[in-house]
């Protein structure tokens, strides 16, 4: 049989909302470049009618994410990375054609966001112990104080970092409890849809993570302003854009994560994320006979 | 006559892949002991199962340099991220191999199939996964913001949950980084050697688990060699005082966890179906064999009439025999020994003057068996009452008021478990905070969960195993 | 005690059989107290206390016993009894708008011969259908041991006046109902009217005359186990033959921890009266492996006395193709399909 080359089948890059993958209902797209300028792709661009849809699911799944163990969130998030592991050669490829990196530069990065996809998976059954504690109130009372995850979490991910830099904002988001609609890096958004395939093929209910791809100005006000989203990362939005957003999340007092736009990505996080989106209860009650 | 009868329900035996034979694991190797091996019998039926290497005194050379080496150059040196990567490795590990571990450990140790599958098995997989989410996080767990491990751990486990213990002793120890030598059971050496096989298959670097298989002079070993840095001893309390005077002088950090004759205090207010369930859960899971078991039941002298009539109807469904039956709940006792001691025990309680109570149960010819017990008239005077029997024997006092209850619970050197079964939060809360015991249990029984420490106070020992406070242990501050 | 390591003793492969000349149930003398509870009805506020002053049940524990009991393995002779028990305890139930003569004869011939293919299958115990229908359903199982169920007191809401409810009752009763499902007011209930839900089922006894009268408690309106429980216990008091968990008409329904619930109230009421009541599930078990895991509830809870149709039912319509479809498996040795049972 002779040898010839072969057409490859090219991937359609759709949204990844409630589990499924739409396209935009407003059937808009756009041309993703390397940094180069060379055509990657079109992605969609999502609109105002699907970040709705996306709050709508993520609101769906909270109640099943919140109220699940601790120990199953973890399970859950621990199947994620043996599922970005799978695709380990895939994400080299496209963070390195996103970002304009070598090969091997992009394995470093790759590797840096699977083990920091581990490293949130073991926090799920940790943070209450971290952040709660039994307070000594001066009576005879039991005193205790729980972090609780906030509600729906709205993300713009950082610009340039394509991986690692997504993973880092939403991994502690959900590690917690929370549910998120995230819109990916408005350049290199194709590592986000992959990474949406992968959440689509762990055991992560649908629902608990939902990836835009877009243009960040557009979505973020659209979020910003969304009075069913309990939280609002700044991270992706340049700076010029932010006190507008964060005006608009006033209307319903959301919680505001003012992150760094390009910090050292393989830095060790803290928990600084993790917290963000804890509300804290603390209970009384009586001790007595 | 019974109108339906279960049909036997038989787990596959296959399933365990028990071998002829198994070697001890030293450096990352299966490989001969040069001891004298001995022979680990099937409780139920008195079967010999393999015949198992045992570790002499120059195993246990071999062994704790091997974990001293592999200290110093890989694994006390690995980055925590590396390290939590493996122990979630074993974590699957456990998972995929689950059915296997949970039939081989009916086997070896008596307990039913439902058990081991149940609880066992799956506790032991998700204290590898909690652990394993810590090893790069020491700096977060409230032990100084430079945490390191000790360096070995000498490690002795008992025959009551063989894998679980292993898993509790392990897992914590190579999370902080240290390299561990276990010593199990004699009587069930058997899935602390599978767990070996999931290290291998995990690619554990050699020499960070070895598993020494031996008895009382293994175990002694293990704890006195110089070389070992860390003592962790689950088993009896006679034993656990021993090591602790095995050890003194030397330097050797030590945490134990032993014995207990926990109390399970039922108030007239009490949810009464489900604590008929806690009270035979506490004494009759994993057939009493139980260092936190509640063997003595306190109960409220208002409703003790009520409940007693209860609980003997609840015994009667009990279902005692084959281990390997998904049916049955109750299994062996472990061993002829064990089996001797309860009797004495029990013969002790009538002489005492109580009241013994067993529901009709007929016993099979062969293996080490004991009906479900029951002891009323008792009084804390009496030695069922005082002294741990590890047994499915209940003893069953009455009080009359929370004061009474409270003294009664706390008056026994050990301390390590007590129930309180109440619909008044406020009176949980009250006994909680007086009751002298490290693991309270409200309107609930024998509850287990990495995340949750365990141990507890006088002599049922000292230190945490289960949640951040299990780093402790293992970590120099 | 039982011990699990002997062979195989012979297991009974016969089913349960309902048949009425010799069913020995015992019914409360109407509006009297059953002796052993004194005054606890004499008034609203003594019911109250009363009600309130039963043991309270943890839900997480009563789950717990129910999800252990579920794990049992029933395996060849005792799943074989239990499917053909089962069968035997079926409700063949159509309770829908559209309902007509046709669709209940077709009903009923199912419920006389459920396996097309096998005569030796039992009959079910009863059909359940709406009250004008009975009649109908009546002359479709004459020369059957089936008996015929109907829905009253204004199913499944419960919300119509007392006289409508009665006349829905005799209704029912006249056109040859042999069984009397009623739902209680949940509305009281849950408004602690207890004495209103009380004399609402005295009322409906005595309209049932012969009939036996089941009392539909709509557990998943209840919500909570301790209401389980004291509504359970309010219509023993109150004479109900069998206590039902619901209509069929809202989720939940019959579930593992509300049995449990149930199945402990009649123990405990038989312990105290003597008096032996019988409990009926509906709603949410559709399938062969939860009708025998329930069985399993029955006979480890309140006692394999009550594994019989004169003390226990499981009201359902799909469940009665997944039992058959078991039944043939353990018969032939492979998996059936639908088309080999009729639909409905």
């Amino acid at each position: 049989m002779p040898t010839e080359s072969r057409l490859s089948v090219r991937k359609t890059y759709k949204l990844y909302i409630g589990g499924k993958f739409p396209r935009s209902e407003s059937g808009r797209s756009y041309e993703v470049h390397t940094p180069r300028g060379a055509f990657l792709a079109n992605a969609a661009q999502a609109s105002r009618k699907d970040v709705r849809d996306a709050v709508v699911a993520a609101r769906k799944a909270f109640a099943g994410w919140s109220g699940a163990t601790a120990y199953n969130r973890g399970q859950v998030l621990y199947r994620v990375a043996e599922m970005l592991e799978g695709r380990r050669a895939q994400f080299v490829d496209e963070v390195g054609d996103a970002e304009g990196l070598t090969a091997r530069r992009a394995e470093s990065l790759v590797d840096a966001a699977i083990d920091r996809w581990v490293w949130y998976a073991g926090w799920t059954d940790k943070i209450a112990q971290i952040a709660g504690s039994s307070n000594p109130v001066a009576g005879p009372y039991f005193n205790f104080s729980l972090p609780e995850p906030t509600g729906v979490v709205a993300i713009l991910a950082p610009q340039k970092s394509s991986l690692l830099g997504l993973v880092s904002v939403l991994a502690p988001a959900v590690a917690g409890g929370n549910t998120v609609v995230a819109v990916s890096a408005q350049d290199r958004p194709l590592p986000a849809s992959t990474l949406a395939e992968v959440l689509a093929t762990s055991d992560l209910p649908d629902g608990v993570i939902n990836l835009l791809t877009g243009f960040t100005a557009e979505l973020a006000s659209w979020l910003a302003a969304h009075m069913d989203v309990n939280a609002l990362d700044l991270t992706g939005v340049a700076v010029a854009d932010r006190t507008e957003l964060e005006r608009l999340a006033a209307d319903n007092v959301k919680r505001v994560f003012r992150g760094a736009a390009d910090p050292d990505w393989t830095a060790d996080p803290g928990i600084e994320r993790l917290i963000a989106y804890q509300e804290t209860k603390t209970v009384w009650h009586p001790i007595g006979i | 006559m019974p109108t339906w009868d279960y049909a036997p329900a038989p787990e596959s035996r296959e399933t365990a892949r028990l071998r002829e034979s198994y070697q001890m694991f030293v450096d990352g190797k299966f490989v001969d002991g040069s001891g004298t091996a001995f022979k680990t019998i099937n409780p139920a039926d008195e079967a010999v199962l393999a015949e198992v290497a045992e570790a002499n005194q120059s195993d246990v050379d071999t062994a704790v340099a091997a974990a001293r080496r592999a200290f110093d150059r890989t694994w006390g040196r690995m980055p925590g991220r590396e390290r939590s990567k493996y122990l979630f490795r074993i974590a699957r590990l456990i998972q995929e191999r689950a059915r296997e571990l949970a039939v081989l450990e009916s086997l070896d140790n008596g307990k039913p199939i439902k058990e081991s599958r149940d609880v066992d098995v799956p506790l032991a997989a998700a204290h590898f996964f909690y652990y394993a989410g810590w090893a790069d996080k020491l700096e977060y767990a409230g032990l100084g913001p430079n945490p390191r491990p000790l360096g070995v751990a000498g490690q002795v486990i008992p025959w009551n949950f063989p894998l679980l213990m292993a898993a509790w002793k392990l897992a914590p120890a190579l999370a902080a980084g240290n390299t561990c030598v276990l010593k199990p059971a004699e009587t069930t050496p058997l899935t602390a050697l599978v767990l070996a096989e999931i290290c291998q298959q995990a690619d554990l670097p050699p020499g960070v688990v070895n598993v020494l298989p031996g008895a009382g002079a293994t175990g002694a070993a293990v704890v006195g060699h110089p070389a070992v840095d860390k003592v962790a001893f689950t088993g009896s309390t006679d034993v656990g005082k021993e090591i602790q005077r095995q050890i003194a002088g030397t330097g050797k950090k030590l945490t134990l966890e032993l014995g207990g004759k926990a109390a399970n205090i039922v108030f007239e207010d009490a949810p009464l179906d489900q604590a008929v369930e806690g009270i035979v859960n506490g004494i009759f899971f994993n057939q009493g064999h139980v260092c936190c078991a509640g063997s003595r039941l306190l109960v409220q002298e208002s409703i003790a009439d009520e409940l007693l009539e209860s609980l003997k109807r609840r015994l009667a469904t009990l279902r005692l025999g084959d281990p390997l039956d998904k049916n049955t709940d109750i299994g062996a006792i472990n061993s002829a020994v064990q089996l001797a001691k309860i009797r004495e025990l029990s013969g002790i309680g009538e002489a005492e003057g109580a009241q013994r109570w067993s529901p009709p149960c007929a016993l099979p010819d062969r293996g080490f068996w004991f009906p479900p017990t029951l002891f009323t008239g008792v009084s804390q005077a009496h030695r069922i009452a005082r002294e741990e029997i590890f047994g499915p024997v209940l003893s069953v006092l009455t009080f009359r008021t929370p004061d009474e209850a409270l003294a009664k619970a706390n008056n026994t050197p050990y301390g390590l478990s007590a129930g309180i079964w109440t619909e008044k939060g406020s009176r949980i809360l009250w006994m909680a905070n007086r009751l002298r015991a490290g693991v309270i249990w409200a309107n609930t029984f024998n509850r287990f969960d990495p995340a949750a420490p365990f141990g507890g106070y006088q002599e049922s020992g000292f230190g945490r195993e289960g949640g951040r406070h299990g780093l402790e242990a293992y970590v120099a501050h | 005690m039982h011990r699990s390591l002997s062979t195989d003793s012979a297991i009974h492969a016969e089913a349960c059989r309902v048949d009425s000349s010799d069913v020995t149930r015992s019914s409360t003398v109407l509006g009297t107290q059953p002796r052993e509870f004194g005054d606890a009805a004499a008034d609203a506020t003594s019911l109250r206390r009363f009600l309130h002053g039963l043991p309270g049940v943890d839900e997480v524990g009563a789950q717990a016993r129910a999800a252990g009991l579920f794990t049992r393995s029933i395996k060849k002779a005792s799943k074989v009894w239990a499917l053909e028990a089962a069968i035997g305890m079926v409700d063949l139930t159509t309770l829908e708008g559209a309902d007509t003569a046709g669709k209940v004869a077709g009903l009923c011939a199912k419920a006389r011969q459920p396996d097309p293919a096998d005569p030796s299958c039992p009959p079910v115990a009863a059909v359940c259908v709406y009250p004008d229908l009975v009649a109908g359903a009546r002359s479709h199982l004459v020369g059957s041991s089936v008996v015929v169920a109907s829905v009253a007191t204004a199913f499944p809401s419960g919300r119509a006046s007392l006289r409508t409810k009665l006349a829905d009752v005799a209704d029912a009763v006249e056109a040859g109902a042999d069984e009397i499902d009623m739902v209680i007011d949940r509305g009281a209930f849950l408004s602690g009217h207890y004495k209103t839900v009380y004399d609402e089922i005295v009322a409906v006894k005595e309209a049932c005359g012969p009939a036996h009268l089941k009392v539909i408690l709509e557990t998943g309106e209840l919500s909570t186990l301790d209401n389980v429980r004291r509504a359970s216990w309010l219509a023993l008091l109150a004479g109900g033959d069998f206590i039902k968990t619901s209509t069929g008409k809202v989720t939940p329904a019959a579930t593992p921890p509300v049995a449990l619930v149930m199945l402990e109230a009649v123990r405990d009421f038989a312990a105290a009266t003597g008096d032996r009541r019988g409990v009926k599930l509906a709603g949410g078990i559709r399938t062969a492996k939860d009708a025998i895991r329930y069985l399993v509830l029955v006979k480890e809870t309140a006692g394999e006395d009550w594994l019989t149709s004169d003390l226990f039912r499981i009201g359902a319509s799909s469940l009665v193709n997944d039992l058959l479809m078991q039944r043939t498996k353990e018969q032939t040795g492979v998996y059936s399909g639908n088309d080999y049972f009729s639909v409905d």
